[in-house]
């Protein structure tokens, strides 16, 4: 059995929040409120005295041993992002302690160091040392990097970086810390920029890195299918404490995100928002005539979205959209409610409007799915947003025997899972 | 397998104690590529970008020293003990040029690496130290304009002078840096202290030779030069190199002694808040 190479115990980490409301670091706006509004003054300096602690993290155990890739969910504010910070020795732990055997990479940022300025070559110097390398080291690997993230880079590697794109920064970024060799590397969510062909030849790296070199990953996402496609173990963090840990698969089921869990109860969007436009979107369910509603839904099970609108004035020519993307944010595919029945672009007359749309099951595979729904004419060419809604989103997760992946326990690649008829026929 | 070769670095992540902590030079100098890494990215980031680049290195001293020329030289008539004017005050702005580059880079280098240090490990002191030492290619440039004066001049540089040259300038880094030191950590928490700053450097200007010979501020309170190790530095250097009058080595002593203390408060004083400047910053 591989060793344990880091060994976390009991940690904690301790904010102080202060008291009142605003934390003043020039003494002028210190000077301002004793004029302005002296009793306030004295009053937050009073509450100010009783700081609130608030831990982010509190009592985390966990190891994690040579050459796995361990994956840490949780919600955003649940202190996964802190951890790797301790981890990485940015910040200090408040209490506890972690042993570390080897040399550890981070990556919480996309391009940490990276000057504008400076060309894609100076940077990898530069990121390297920072990532602690020798110069030695880095120029050995320079060729691997450079080749690693792509045939732009190549081109472009004498160019000062502030001219590259968004995404080539990331290539660039990545490439360099999973490149040069460090025992362990810390990721955190690096991995939700670049697009989808990098993002699996990182993923394919990472995973070739702590195959084949032995090298332990720790790995921060919201990408839950690649956690478990990857990581051979997983924490879930709630609100700085480790609820479960296991084996990917199993802690995946157990998270459901609370934003997510809010968003399904049929909420009535628009509350506060006037409802004097010419079209309101005023709810979206998920499967209404449920009882129980909830954002977890079963493979095998239809998936029926209901907009209830309200049109002010009649309006000719518009329609309802309704688009799913997947976890980068990235449309999988887009229908319109006109598709198939034109006669609705002819005027729709004032009222309260129900429309129901019907995702097939064994479809969509498991995982979670973000939903925005809108109503928008097309008039002159130019398109007029009348309404739309960001929803929280939903997610599948996989019935009893909806098919896995290859390799039992491992989940099917790919955004969709469908079902479908294959012939087979012995022909000789 | 090339990787088991290597010796493992076994690392336990505390919470920082009470006391002050020691300095690990070990790891410091693990990480000393670092250092000269930043100092050349901030010189080439300094000059991209621009049309006659390290030009502007040149430029900047020689402007100076023609200003102070025709207003301390020529319109206040400061004496200058037999030098001309010029290069009298081109030994001294040269050298507090330094200091003040220094120091002003040291304040403000961790608010401006506030990325790395949100984002990466490293030790921290590496950022002023590298900050600190930048600076020095503007004074080896101050030198070769000197070189250029002496030679206009007909004066020929003693040696005893270029001798001490390199200690002078350890003697400034030093200073600036250790000041820089706790400058920088303060400032990452109170923001006003980058104002202050350039209010006491404008300030202590005046309280260095640079302009004016020490001789000049002869009388009961001279011995407060022996704190200010920049008067030291400055006094030598010009004795040294032009041999006008015999080095003050008391001055220059206290000087050091002055200047490795600075340092070294500083660099505990830094070490010291340094595991929390992520939190605050």
């Amino acid at each position: 059995m591989a060793k344990t190479i880091i060994k976390v115990r009991g940690i904690g980490k301790k904010f102080e929040i202060k008291g009142g409301t605003d934390v003043s670091y020039y003494f002028r706006d210190t000077f301002d409120e004793i004029i302005k509004h002296p009793l306030r003054f004295v009053k937050n300096k009073i509450k100010r005295g009783k700081k609130q602690d608030f831990w982010a993290l509190k009592d985390v155990n966990f190891s994690v041993r040579q050459g796995e890739i361990l994956g840490i969910i949780g919600e955003n504010g649940s202190g996964k992002s802190t951890l790797l910070k301790i981890l990485s020795r940015i910040t200090p732990p408040t209490e506890g302690a972690i042993k570390i055997a080897g040399r550890v990479a981070s990556l919480l940022e996309v391009g940490t160091g990276f000057n504008p300025e400076l060309t894609g070559r100076e940077n990898v110097f530069v990121n390297g040392a920072i990532l602690g390398m020798k110069k030695s080291e880095i120029k050995e690997k320079f060729d691997e990097i450079v080749d690693f993230s792509g045939e732009k880079i190549k081109t472009f590697i004498d160019t000062p970086v502030k001219r590259y794109s968004s995404g080539m920064h990331v290539r660039l970024a990545f490439a360099v810390a999973v490149n040069l060799n460090p025992d362990i590397l810390l990721l955190d969510e690096v991995l939700a920029v670049g697009d989808i062909n990098f993002r699996k030849k990182s993923l394919k790296k990472m995973e070739e890195v702590s195959l084949k070199s032995g090298r332990t990953v720790l790995f921060v996402s919201h990408d839950l299918g690649a956690v478990v496609r990857l990581c051979n173990k997983c924490i879930l963090l709630e609100k700085g404490r480790v609820i479960a840990s296991g084996s990917p698969k199993d802690v995946v089921e157990k998270y459901t995100p609370t934003q997510t869990k809010s968003s399904i109860e049929g909420i009535i969007f628009k509350q506060k928002k006037d409802l004097s436009k010419k079209v309101n979107l005023r709810k979206i369910f998920i499967n209404p005539q449920k009882s129980n509603r909830s954002s977890i839904f079963s493979y095998d099970k239809d998936l029926v979205i209901r907009l209830i609108y309200e049109i002010n004035e009649p309006i000719k020519d518009c329609h309802v959209w309704i688009e799913i993307q997947n976890t980068g944010g990235e449309a999988i595919f887009l229908t319109v409610d006109t598709d198939l029945r034109p006669e609705l672009k002819r005027e729709r007359k004032k009222g309260m409007y129900k429309t129901d749309l019907k995702i097939p099951k064994n479809w969509l595979n498991s995982g979670e799915y973000g939903l925005t729904a809108g109503i928008e004419r097309v008039y002159f060419h130019r398109k007029e947003t009348f309404d739309r809604i960001d929803t929280g989103g939903f997610r599948i997760i996989d019935s009893k025997d909806a098919p896995g992946g290859l390799i039992k326990g491992t989940p099917r690649l790919g955004v969709l899972k469908p079902l479908l008829n294959w012939e087979t026929k012995k022909i000789k | 397998m090339k990787r088991k070769n290597k010796k493992k670095h076994i690392m336990v992540i505390k919470p920082p104690g009470k006391g002050w902590e020691g300095i690990d030079l070990n790891e410091l100098w693990r990480f000393r590529e670092l250092i000269w890494v930043f100092i050349v990215r901030d010189i080439k980031v300094r000059y991209k970008q621009t049309l006659i680049g390290i030009v502007w290195a040149f430029i900047r001293p020689i402007t100076t020293v023609v200003i102070f020329n025709f207003i301390f030289g020529r319109l206040a008539q400061i004496p200058s003990e037999g030098i001309p004017y010029p290069l009298f005050s081109l030994i001294g702005v040269s050298l507090w040029t330094y200091f003040t580059n220094s120091l002003n880079n040291t304040g403000n280098s961790l608010i401006g690496g506030a990325g790395l240090i949100n984002k990466v490990y490293f030790p921290r002191l590496i950022l002023p130290i590298s900050s600190a030492a930048t600076p020095l290619l503007d004074l080896g440039i101050s030198l070769v304009i000197m070189a250029g004066f002496m030679i206009y001049y007909k004066i020929t540089p003693q040696l005893t002078g270029i001798i001490l040259m390199p200690l002078l300038t350890f003697i400034v880094f030093l200073s600036a840096s250790g000041l820089g030191f706790i400058v920088a950590s303060l400032n990452i928490k109170y923001r006003d202290l980058r104002h202050a700053l350039s209010f006491f450097i404008q300030l202590m200007m005046y309280a260095t030779p640079v302009i004016y010979p020490s001789e000049l501020l002869r009388g009961r309170f001279y011995w407060v030069m022996n704190l200010n190790p920049m008067a030291g530095v400055i006094e030598a250097a010009r004795a040294g190199l032009l041999g006008n009058k015999p080095i003050s080595w008391g001055l220059l002593f206290s000087a050091c002694v002055v200047s490795v203390l600075v340092f070294l408060i500083g660099a505990f004083r830094f070490k010291k808040t340094e595991r929390y400047f992520a939190d605050i910053i």
